[in-house]
């Protein structure tokens, strides 16, 4: 790495990232100010909404599955949401709850990865969590045990945490009985306390002074804090049915990314996430996790994108905390799923996944063949959003070496948690400074 | 052990969902186990730090579909001693080898509102199209259980202990009811790769085949038995033609219900 004074030379890193192609940053600085500033996406182009043309009705839950990994019960949600949206058909009761909980379950295993695995070692100096775990050992080893406790929960309902194979377009194809159901009540009493102590440890992090003025959008709910359904709503007036996403959110395709760039068309890039939902319905949290946030130092509403982690380590509270109650509740139903018959018509379906609204939209013939498909993933919505932060952190931050700017920027890109399948690595870090 | 005598451990990701990686770090019980008997040497998922090669293991997840990742693979394979292909995707092109089918023009066209900005094959492939492999682990997404097997056969240079009989066994192991004959719940167990422990039966649900074709499978006898138990053709064909698609033996038996589909 080569290193001249910042304001008058052109300069390379690569620091991260030489046989990587995923993901990677790209700053341009002139005569000391930034002069670009681009989140650039290789994740080679898989083409879903391609090959969902002529596929039956009832794939897509297993299909769009597989574009993550790391949340595949979003993409199951918000297929089974639309298409049955589009089949008039409404899943409620014991289903919605067992729904409900898998999804649950899904947002502590996602959310404890990101806190424990991807994002502290940032906060702490540390290259991993196995580094990490080297002088944290009991810290690393509460993650592992809450991610597994999230697991768990995916494994019992859908068969397995990646991938669950009990999903279907009206329901199940089995429920569990009351009693397996609540075997897990006990781990996740203990991953209650766990979440708990991670409120109050990743509190104690060090978040630099930087505050985003971004519009959030989230779903919101009559009664409850959203997860499997509701409205598209944002803190500046967006208010719409999944059904009038269209007419609001627009795609851009950008030379530097092969992720679409979303933004809305009355106004321009936005947030979603866990910042998104908590500012949106923080009236909607448990009551454990409103004290949690507040004994952390959050209050309703918060700006500051590095404290995410300790957002998202409140959602991880209030996932347990709705996993208990659901499984307290629970009544097994009649039967493992409802009907759903084709309809030539089109569906639309919003949930949110980990890192935030997730949008599908299915076009079906009378036979239940689908004639086209739409999908919006959380991390294509938060690209633009994401290169406004960076932008104005490097502005900040002009004064720190490549290498510990490089190191920052990686930090601030991380707290979006952008999908490890689109973006998560950042590895070809280049800084030109002319 | 010192950083210098342990066996050097890198994952590679191709095009891929990120899960089957995600199964090292899903093995919450072993995990810091594994850490202390290996060097994780290039695991960006996890770790920021990357040391230099040559690897002992490679661990490769996803498929070849541009040209730069065609190139990627044969430097990953140069710096290997052995490599693994973990999943569907690295083992059989994975779900996104439907393109192999279709005009991957049209397809860029369908997402993508400036196709010029896109840097595609025509094609998605199995690593082992491309470079010479040592092991292919099965599964959408592999097995937990059975990467651990494979991860420790490997580092004591041993093969791994890893069955290749039909789903079926696994549920006449688990004292599974056959869905197929009690309930006419049309399943690919009889053709597919065992691994998963009969994961779908056991859930009440035929097989859908993530584990990808067993060894010689009578895929043609088992699409008859599809047919009589009132599939369509186009069934037929999309039931063969999913996250294994381009494995050869379910790859012919889609294509022999092409023409007749629809």
């Amino acid at each position: 790495m080569t290193h001249r004074s910042p304001a008058s030379r052109a300069l390379k890193v690569e620091a991260l990232a030489r046989v990587e192609g995923e993901g990677g940053m790209y700053v341009e600085i002139h005569d000391g100010e930034v002069a670009d500033v681009q989140l650039r996406i290789f994740e080679p182009p898989r083409f879903f909404e391609a090959f969902l043309r002529g596929r039956r009705y009832t794939e897509p839950p297993d299909i769009t599955a597989r574009i993550c990994g790391i949340c595949p019960v979003a993409y199951q949600m918000s297929a089974c949401n639309a298409i049955e949206d589009a089949c008039g058909t409404a899943v409620t009761g014991p289903l919605r709850d067992l729904r409900r909980l898998i999804y649950c379950g899904e947002w502590i295993e996602s959310h404890t990865l990101h806190v424990y695995m991807l994002h502290a070692p940032d906060f702490l100096g540390y290259e991993s969590a196995v580094a990490l775990a080297e002088d944290h050992r009991d810290a690393v080893e509460r993650g592992l045990r809450l991610k597994k406790a999230g697991n768990d929960v995916m494994e019992l309902i859908g068969g397995r945490a990646i991938h669950p194979v009990n999903v279907r377009i009206g329901g199940f194809y089995r429920v569990p009985t009351r009693r397996e159901l609540r075997a897990l009540a006990a781990p996740l009493e203990r991953a209650r306390d766990d979440a708990l102590e991670t409120v109050r440890w990743v509190s104690t992090f060090d978040f630099p002074d930087f505050e985003h003025d971004h519009e959030v959008v989230s779903l919101r709910h009559p009664d409850e804090y959203p997860i499997t359904d509701g409205r598209v709503v944002s803190d500046r007036g967006l208010d719409i049915r999944p059904a009038e996403w269209g007419e609001h959110v627009v795609e851009e395709h950008v030379e530097h990314s092969n992720a679409l760039h979303a933004r809305l068309r009355e106004r321009d890039h936005y947030l979603v996430g866990p910042m998104a939902r908590y500012n949106l319905n923080f009236d909607r949290l448990s009551a454990t996790a409103r004290d949690a946030a507040a004994a952390a130092g959050l209050g309703p509403e918060c700006r500051n994108p590095f404290q995410s982690i300790v957002v998202r380590a409140v959602e991880v509270l209030y996932a347990c905390d709705e996993a208990l109650r659901i499984i307290d509740a629970y009544e097994q139903p009649d039967r493992p799923s409802v009907p759903v018959e084709p309809v030539a018509a089109t569906g639309y379906g919003c949930t949110e996944a980990p890192r935030g609204v997730l949008y599908h939209r299915y076009r079906l013939d009378g036979a239940g063949i689908i004639l086209d498909a739409e999908i919006v993933p959380p991390t294509s919505q938060n690209q633009p959003t994401i290169e406004h932060d960076l932008w104005h952190f490097v502005e900040g931050a002009l004064g720190l070496d490549d290498a510990e700017l490089g190191r920052r920027c990686e930090q601030a890109i991380r707290n979006y948690d952008p999908c490890i399948s689109c973006a998560t690595h950042f590895l070809d870090l280049r800084v030109e400074r002319t | 052990m010192t950083a210098e005598t342990k066996p050097k451990l890198a994952v590679w990701k191709f095009a891929s969902c990120d899960g089957c990686q995600l199964t090292l770090l899903d093995c919450e019980d072993e995990l810091l186990d594994v850490a202390d008997a290996v060097e994780i040497a290039y695991f960006l998922e996890a770790s920021r730090a990357t040391v230099e090669g040559p690897y002992d293991l490679s661990l490769v997840e996803g498929s070849i579909t541009t040209p730069e990742d065609a190139v990627r693979i044969e430097e990953v394979r140069a710096a290997s001693r052995r490599l693994v292909t973990i999943g569907a995707c690295a083992t059989a092109g994975g779900i996104q080898a439907l393109r192999n089918f279709a005009d991957v023009e049209e397809f860029i066209s369908v997402v993508y509102a400036t196709p010029e900005f896109i840097s595609t094959l025509e094609t998605s492939t199995p690593i082992s199209a491309n470079v010479r492999v040592d092991y292919e682990l099965r599964g959408c997404p592999i097995d937990k259980g059975q990467l651990l097997e494979v991860i420790n056969a490997f580092l004591h240079e041993r093969r791994p202990n890893v069955p290749d009989h039909s789903v079926c066994v696994e549920c006449k192991a688990k004292g599974n009811v056959c869905v197929m004959v009690a309930h006419g719940t049309p399943c690919l167990g009889p053709v597919t790769h065992a691994g998963c422990g009969a994961l779908c039966p056991s859930y009440h649900r035929g097989c859908y085949g993530c584990f990808g074709p067993m060894e010689n499978p009578n895929t043609g006898s088992l699409a008859g038995w599809l047919g009589r138990l009132g599939m369509g053709e186009g069934d037929i064909m999309r039931t063969f033609r999913t996250f294994n698609a381009y494995a050869d033996e379910f790859r012919r038996e889609s294509e022999a219900h092409e023409d007749t589909a629809r």
